[in-house]
């Protein structure tokens, strides 16, 4: 796959597919109820602590939106600035585009191995892959991101990429391929996890001390210094982006931020969103090249790929505040359930849902906004303030639009609809089908209970009963037991008039 | 105060008795309830599955029917929500002026019925009498779009008689999520099991919330497991009083 844009997985199935082979499998479920829940109660106890979290909310809500509504500004800004300070910025519109600049970029070093920073961009546009086309290895240095690598698997969550496996796994794993990969795990590797971070830890302290470059996603850049912010917890991050001598580091254009100050809000809600800690244990802010300091050759690469369609969007837009913090993956009780891969793309869980589709166009995701059953927990956690089932339902009736546009025929749904539309737009017409249904259904209960239902309705009815309708309507009940209204003889005569 | 029932489709037609409910309490509680017969439905469905054009005339009809009460109630927190959050949004979208006027001079007379109880008729104790262990599950739409808080455990402490016991991780969603019952039913099965669950841990005899749909979703689980547990919707408890223990 050279250079293949991973934003959606070929060959997924549709979403409700994939999370039925996803529910079969117990061990996922019992990894990811026990790592969701786990975050889930450390992120509310954290944001708790602070007085003014829903204030700071609100404040990173409106730095982002301001920040995109004036994106080109910004991003000429941020250019100027790392320029200045010593860097080179490279515009890339598309995944292949990046792929390449970034390719060639590790070509000009003559080198043919590069350590990476855990990244959702390098990630999205399949930057490993592309790299190992062109003979050069990409080493994941995140520890849950390396396991992803090692075990040949898929990320399944933005934060925890192998939330999905259990600590035995991960053992297998680590004996099975590090050797491969360069120095194998001890003999008598456990799966106690002090021992396997011990083994990953030699096994990438070869790889840091030999790396001559280093690829790198970002989470903030501050327009005004040209300053490049990544937030992580292992340190390994750290490694990459001062042992090297180049560094290429691969930045979604909706990353930026006006100004150095506005870390101050985001750096707070970050950590506490992500991993429900105060703050994170590494932060590293680099601006350009510093002489005698760290990496002496700065590439910022500006990732388009969908993101200036998606800003064109007054609706779906808000999807680019995201700041990739995966709260919203740990509450979802879709996710819980499912795990990250039935998203079939890089970006899974609630953010998935509404980013995808937009990214790649909504009839290659279609199933993705519907991948919810809209009960908001995402937008309460979400540290600024995405309404997502907002951004569902718009893009649900993109969804059916696509569908409208590219078929001669309505879909079964559609058709149905349009006949619960025009039943539900007349009283008269709802009372004649509830009359209908009421002596229909008796035909079919049994105890007061319908237990099987026919066509789409059958996966409804195959575990759960259906209670009858109502003998009398409300309003038949209102009807017979009450004197009508003036406003009813008015309804009742426009009725007349409208036949 | 002069108070139009919005009853919406499905309690119209699955669960009348909940309207009567609605009635009975607000009568008891010296109001005068409407039934504008020229209701239908709030366009819920339609929207959130994404028939947009089909939602449309239903808003229109809304605003039009419920038009000059002082208050509207709805007894069920999603098409509360669904009033309130989204028909301005279909009137925007269809760029039809008078419809968007009208719309905002309806919404905010639009309650669900723990909100009109509480913040506008201004009680929490209603006067009814429910001897029975009941717990309450509190639907998403009334907890996340409507923001009802306890408003709904308020009423309940308050009901003389009741045995009201927490839910386990009552906040999490049973599922059910109208249309994605059905166009993701695996994921929905998983979700109500888990609920379900919660629900029999209690050893509740009866299962309250504010919306029949959530319960019509966890109630049919639970009667196809024979699990004895029933459902009753909050405006039926709140009804209920010593003379008519039925
Ligand atoms: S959408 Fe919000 S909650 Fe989800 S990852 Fe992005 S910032 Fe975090």
């Amino acid at each position: 796959m050279s250079g293949a844009d991973n934003v959606v997985w070929l060959g997924t199935p549709a979403f409700p597919e994939a999370a039925r082979s996803a529910l079969a499998d117990t061990r996922l479920r019992t990894n990811l109820r026990r790592a969701t829940g786990t975050i889930r109660d450390k992120r509310l106890a954290v944001a708790a602590e602070l007085e003014d979290w829903e204030e700071l909310r609100e404040t990173a809500a409106t730095i982002k939106s301001h920040t995109l509504r004036h994106l080109d500004h910004h991003l000429l800004r941020l250019e100027k600035a790392v320029t200045a300070a010593g860097g080179v910025v490279h515009w890339a519109a598309d995944a292949a585009e990046a792929n390449r600049i970034v390719t060639y970029l590790v070509q000009q070093t003559g080198e043919d191995e590069v350590v990476k920073v855990k990244s959702m961009a390098t990630q999205e546009i399949g930057l490993n892959e592309a790299l190992a086309d062109a003979g050069i290895r990409a080493y994941e240095t995140d520890l849950a991101e390396l396991i992803v690598q090692l075990g040949g698997d898929r990320p399944s969550h933005i934060l925890v990429p192998a939330i999905h496996r259990g600590r035995s796994e991960i053992r297998e794993i680590f004996r099975r391929e590090m050797g491969e990969w360069g120095r194998p795990a001890p003999e008598n590797l456990t799966d106690e996890p002090r021992d396997l971070a011990e083994a990953a830890r030699l096994h990438l302290r070869e790889k840091f001390l030999r790396a001559k470059v280093a690829v790198s996603g970002a989470n903030f850049a501050a327009a005004d210094t040209g300053t490049i912010a990544v937030v992580e917890s292992e340190g390994n991050g750290r490694m990459c982006l001062t042992l090297p001598e180049t560094l290429i580091t691969v930045m979604g254009i909706e990353k930026v931020l006006p100004s150095f100050a506005d870390l101050d809000v985001f750096l707070q809600l970050l950590p506490r969103s992500s991993t429900g800690e105060r703050m994170n244990p590494y932060t590293s802010l680099w601006t350009g090249v510093t002489e005698g300091d760290g990496p002496q050759n700065f590439h910022l690469v500006l990732l388009d790929n969908g993101r200036t369609a998606t800003l064109s969007d007054e609706v779906g837009r808000q999807a680019l505040a995201c700041i990739r913090c995966s709260a919203c993956l740990n509450v979802c009780p879709v996710y819980e359930r499912t795990g990250g891969h039935a998203y079939g793309s890089v970006y899974p869980g609630p953010i998935g849902a509404v980013l995808t589709p937009q990214l790649v166009g909504i009839e290659n995701a279609a199933s993705l906004p519907f991948a919810s059953t809209l009960c908001g927990a995402c937008y309460d956690a979400c540290p600024v303030k995405i309404n997502i089932p907002e951004v569902l339902v718009h893009l649900r009736a993109e969804a059916v639009e696509a569908k409208r546009r590219g078929r001669l025929l309505p879909t079964t749904e559609g058709l149905a609809m349009k006949a619960a539309g025009a039943v539900l737009g007349s009283p008269r017409r709802l009372a004649a089908v509830q009359r209908l249904a009421a002596v229909g259904a008796r035909l079919v209960a049994r105890d007061g209970r319908i237990g099987a239902l026919p066509g789409p309705f059958a996966v409804w009815s195959g575990t759960r009963d259906t209670p009858v309708p109502a003998r009398e309507s409300l309003r038949a009940w209102w009807r017979r037991t009450r004197t009508p209204t003036s406003e009813d003889a008015r309804t009742a005569a426009e009725g007349k008039a409208r036949r | 105060m002069r108070i139009a029932l919005f009853i919406t489709c499905f309690n119209d037609t699955m669960f009348p008795r909940t309207g009567r409910a609605v009635t009975e309490l607000l009568e008891r509680l010296g109001h005068t309830v409407e039934f504008p017969q020229g209701q239908t439905c709030c366009g819920q469905m339609h929207f959130n599955t994404g028939y947009r054009p089909e939602t449309l005339p239903m808003v229109r009809r809304f605003a039009e029917v419920f038009a000059g009460y002082d208050a509207v109630v709805a007894p069920s927190g999603s098409c509360a929500g669904m009033v309130r959050d989204h028909h301005r949004v279909v009137a925007a979208q269809y760029g039809d002026a008078a419809l968007a006027e009208a719309v905002e001079q309806v919404v905010p007379t639009v309650y669900e019925l723990s909100e009109l109880l509480v913040d506008v008729l201004g009680v929490t104790d209603v006067g009814a009498y429910f001897p029975h262990r009941v717990t309450y599950h509190p639907t998403c739409h009334s907890l996340r779009m409507l923001r009802v808080g306890d408003r709904p455990l308020r009423l309940l402490r308050a009901v003389k008689g009741i045995d009201l016991v927490e839910l386990p991780d009552a906040e999490s969603c049973c599922g059910f999520g109208g249309t994605f019952a059905l166009k993701n039913a695996d994921v929905s099965n998983a979700m109500l099991a888990d609920k379900m669950r919660h629900v029999q841990d209690t050893r509740a005899e009866i299962l309250s919330a504010g919306d029949n749909s959530c319960l019509t979703h966890i109630g049919g689980g639970l009667s196809r497991l024979r699990t004895g547990v029933g459902t009753m919707h909050l405006a039926e408890i709140l009804a209920a009083t010593e003379g008519d223990m039925r």
